[in-house]
């Protein structure tokens, strides 16, 4: 719900918006500008005295005025010509033409008004108040997905678009909230919506008649400082019935021009010195250095345009179209989908499509329309749940639980939850779980087990798929491939073995990198961007699902490397481990930012088994400055001891300051996470300096290196949860 | 065609018999193109003492601006209602702005003086760009303004 009122207006003001905010943050620069050029008044100067001043120099003056920016004008008429001229206070001098900029007019009548009249300016009022919405529902968005505005400035995971918003999105969104809600109260009050502020006093109904007393005279304007004179009017030249008229920041008076008397005075009322104060904080006149930093500010709504409708799009393609889908009340199968970007809505589509063409009837929609009054014929409920940050729901299943909550249960239409999310968050499927949970407590028959689906694997998926067709009596094979991936020919340059003798046979295989077209290098798009730890995704013959496998090497590195287990049956790791060089396979680049050692001078702390050692050689290679502390799990160091020569080589150079190896053939097994409790006094210190844990491998290994480190970690109050959640301890499992 | 009996008939300051008597006048106006936003003219008359009579046009649609036009303000006490019905939009650089409006033959040759305050945004304001008297023989001179007004005449 709130991200409709994020997207809609964000779409339909997307030009109006960013139109705003550039022309807005091209104005910010003038006050500044204006303060630095213009010569300021010393602060005890009086208004008597630079009126005086001003009156020798130019002895027709009419109007000297002064802006917040300090700048000093003074009108006047000589010889039935009026002249206006930028005043030095010091000498009553002018010293510059007192006409604003045409630039500065222009980006004025675009930024008000499109150069539109009173349309352009309602038009522009309706930007600045989707710029408000944009703001509002962001702020709860920002709250919804770092998991309460207490955690306001979390770190951030996913893609760098989704990233990049929110970055810019939570320093930015104070100066846009103040710009848009003072902007509104501008239009509001130049379309007269809000009450009169009251004016000026009224005009004295008697004057001394007499005329002639020079400014520096008038005992009110030496008390008058300059720092706070707005205008001072001198009476017109024959009138012996006009008066001086001062405006300062406390309210308006008129001198009489005879004697110099106070004749009337008003003090600003309440509701002037708020607009005053408004228009204050929205120009930054008078408030310079608050007007580049809302203008600074202001500079991130054109990238959070680009890259918000970057992930309207995304979101847009990653949610198929679903044909024949089957009405609620007719369908046998109800198929629920609670997703946030919309990857789930392709496994859902994927679903769909298998159990229709099987003879199925089934409805697929969001779980936040669960009705299950409604569902006449169903036979069965299956609830595809993807999590949002700390365990909510996710868009398309808002509200799901309360529905389930008040709901009947219906004993004859049995439940499955399939959850969907990525491990290496410490609140794995919490969403999936809390359904699985509720419909539990409520007493909705379980269909299947609760099952999870990680890193949208297609594997995960049609282990599933299969369970459910073994239930519903059906062959089920679904085969989902999450977007169509775009592969590449790798030719493989060299290979090197290992492992034959534990009956692990292994290589690691070194492809040349792919030529790349122009287009591909200037966006980043296959491999023409890659870090050690990203996927390359390879499709088996039979159009099954991709199989992964994590790079050993960078774009930097000039190879694609990876570490390749042959495993009896495997049909993809098979025609891998027996390609010869020369031979090529085809390849799609799968991106996997959230296994990266990020930045920093922070110690790593690198844990591997196996081929899990292939990203963390990579990182490894990639090394500069870190100190690395790499823990190894090996079958035999004679035969499965991968990257052996190279890791000799790394340590020489610095690359890596500690190896610690885990060999589990021979006379005492040893683990990894045995090897960690061995050094478990050192792996606490370097966490206290904030190293940062990688672990690579198995599933079990990672559950492994994950209760050995919350019992090396206990003593010291931490826990790997903790660590998961500071971005500081990060898995690629499989 | 506006009629200036209605809203002088708001203003005690106007009762002279022989109002019904009335007839159209042109005000010309013509503005230097002094190159910045739409300047705000208010036109309006006063007796032969200087007091202020009636309003008979208003260029510039936004009151909060009103206060610029110096003189008629402080005429007016900024007081929208004498402009009420009579208000057009303001004038821009090197435009010219007609009105045609029926005017009381009493007007002419009395004492009575047409002002004319302007006043453009972030420039100066100029109020009494104009002060010309209402003669019969007045009628299709040109007067000059003193800062954005570059031509006025008022035909009969």
């Amino acid at each position: 719900m709130i991200r409709a009122f994020h997207r809609w207006p964000g779409l339909l003001a997307l030009a109006l918006v960013t139109l705003l905010a550039l022309s807005g943050a091209a104005l910010s620069v003038f006050p500044a500008a204006e303060q630095l050029a213009a010569p300021q008044a010393s602060a005890d100067l009086s208004v008597a005295t630079l009126a005086g001043r001003v009156q020798a120099a130019y002895p027709g003056v009419e109007q000297i005025r002064r802006a917040p920016s300090g700048r000093v004008t003074a009108y006047w008429f000589d010889q039935g010509t009026p002249g206006a001229a930028v005043i030095d206070p010091a000498t009553g001098q002018g010293v510059a033409s007192a006409d604003p900029g045409q630039v500065q007019r222009w980006l004025t009548g675009l930024h008000r008004s499109l150069f539109l009249g009173d349309g352009g300016r309602l038009a522009m009022a309706a930007g600045a108040a989707a710029m408000l919405v944009l703001s509002l529902s962001g702020v709860a968005l920002v709250a919804r997905r770092t998991g309460g505005l207490r955690h306001w400035f979390t770190r951030l995971r996913g893609p760098l678009a989704g990233r990049l918003h929110v970055e810019i999105a939570r320093i930015a969104v104070a100066g846009l909230l103040l710009s848009s809600v003072t902007a509104l109260w501008m239009a509001a009050s130049t379309f007269g919506l809000l009450p009169e502020t009251g004016g000026a006093p009224a005009f004295p109904a008697a004057v001394s008649g007499q005329t002639g007393i020079a400014p520096a005279q008038i005992v009110t304007l030496t008390q008058t400082p300059v720092s706070t004179l707005r205008e001072l009017s001198f009476p017109y030249p024959g009138d012996a019935t006009d008066a001086f008229t001062l405006k300062t920041d406390r309210g308006t008076g008129y001198l009489d021009q005879g004697t110099g008397a106070l004749l009337a005075w008003a003090d600003l009322t309440a509701g002037q010195r708020m607009s005053e104060t408004i228009y204050m904080l929205h120009t930054g006149q008078g408030a310079a250095l608050l007007g580049l930093m809302l203008g600074l500010m202001a500079l991130g709504v054109p990238v959070m345009a680009g890259t918000g409708v970057a992930l309207w799009l995304s979101a847009r393609r990653g949610r198929p179209r679903i044909r024949d889908n089957q009405p609620a009340s007719q369908a046998e199968t109800i198929l629920l989908v609670g997703s946030e970007a919309g990857s789930t809505w392709g496994f859902a589509a994927t679903l769909h499509e298998a159990l229709t063409r099987a003879g199925q009837t089934v409805h697929v929609g969001p779980m936040s329309d669960f009705a299950p009054e409604t569902y006449g014929r169903a036979r069965r409920i299956l609830l595809f749940a993807a999590t949002y940050g700390d365990g909510a729901a996710p868009a398309s299943a808002a509200g799901f639980l309360d529905r389930l909550e008040r709901a009947t249960p219906l004993p004859e239409i049995p439940m499955a939850v399939l959850g969907f999310g990525d491990r290496s968050f410490p609140a794995y499927c919490a969403f999936a779980n809390a359904v699985t949970s509720a419909a539990c407590a409520k007493g909705w028959e379980a269909l299947l087990p609760p099952d999870t689906v990680d890193r949208q694997s297609p594997q995960d998926f049609a282990r599933w798929g299969r369970a459910l067709g073994q239930r519903l009596g059906l062959p089920l094979e679904l085969s989902h491939q999450p977007v169509a991936p775009r592969t590449q020919t790798l030719t493989l340059l060299s290979r090197r073995d290992y492992g034959a003798e534990v009956q692990a046979p292994t290589a690691i295989l070194r492809f040349a990198l792919p030529r790349q077209s122009l287009w591909q290098r200037l966006t980043g798009a296959g491999f023409a961007r890659f870090s050690a730890g990203d996927l390359i995704g390879i499709l088996p013959d039979d159009g099954a699902a991709p199989r992964l496998y994590s790079l050993a090497s960078g774009r930097r590195d000039g190879f694609v490397e990876i570490v390749v287990r042959k495993h009896p049956g495997g049909l993809v790791s098979s025609r891998l481990t027996a390609l010869h060089p020369g031979e090529t396979i085809t390849a799609f680049l799968r991106p996997n930012p959230g296994f990266r050692p990020g930045r920093g001078k922070a110690p790593l702390i690198l844990i591997g088994a196996g081929t899990g050692i292939g990203p963390l050689a990579g990182f490894l290679r990639a090394n500069r400055r870190r100190p690395v502390h790499l823990f190894f799990g090996m079958r035999h160091p004679d035969s499965d001891f991968l990257y052996h020569s190279e890791i000799a080589d790394w340590q020489a150079q610095g690359r890596l300051t500690r190896l610690v190896t885990a060999v589990s053939r021979g006379v005492k097994p040893h683990y990894v996470q045995d090897a960690l409790h061995a050094e478990a006094a050192q792996v606490t210190q370097l966490i206290r300096e904030g190293a940062r844990v990688m672990v690579c491998g198995g599933r079990d290994m990672a559950a492994g290196v994950t209760e050995a480190l919350a019992e090396i970690l206990a003593p010291s109050g931490l826990t790997p949860a903790m660590l998961k959640a500071g971005g500081r301890y990060v898995e690629d499992v499989y | 065609m506006k009629s200036l009996l209605a809203t002088l008939a708001l203003t005690t300051a106007l009762t002279l018999p022989g109002l019904a008597l009335a007839k159209p006048v042109t005000l010309s106006t013509t503005l230097n193109a002094y190159g910045g936003e739409g300047a705000y003219l208010a036109y309006y008359v006063t007796d032969a003492s200087g007091a202020y009579v009636g309003s008979l046009w208003m260029a510039g649609g936004k009151s909060k601006y009103y206060e610029h036009l110096g003189d008629w303000y402080r005429a007016t006490g900024g007081d929208t209602a004498q402009v009420n019905g009579i208000t057009g939009a303001s004038v821009g650089s090197g435009r010219k702005l007609d009105v045609t409006l029926d005017l009381a033959d009493a007007l002419f040759d009395a004492g009575y003086t047409l002002h004319i305050d302007a006043a453009v945004e972030d420039m100066r304001d100029s109020p009494n760009e104009i002060a010309v008297p209402l003669t019969t023989d007045g009628a299709g001179k040109a007067v000059q303004g003193r800062r954005y007004i570059a031509s006025f005449q008022y035909d009969m």
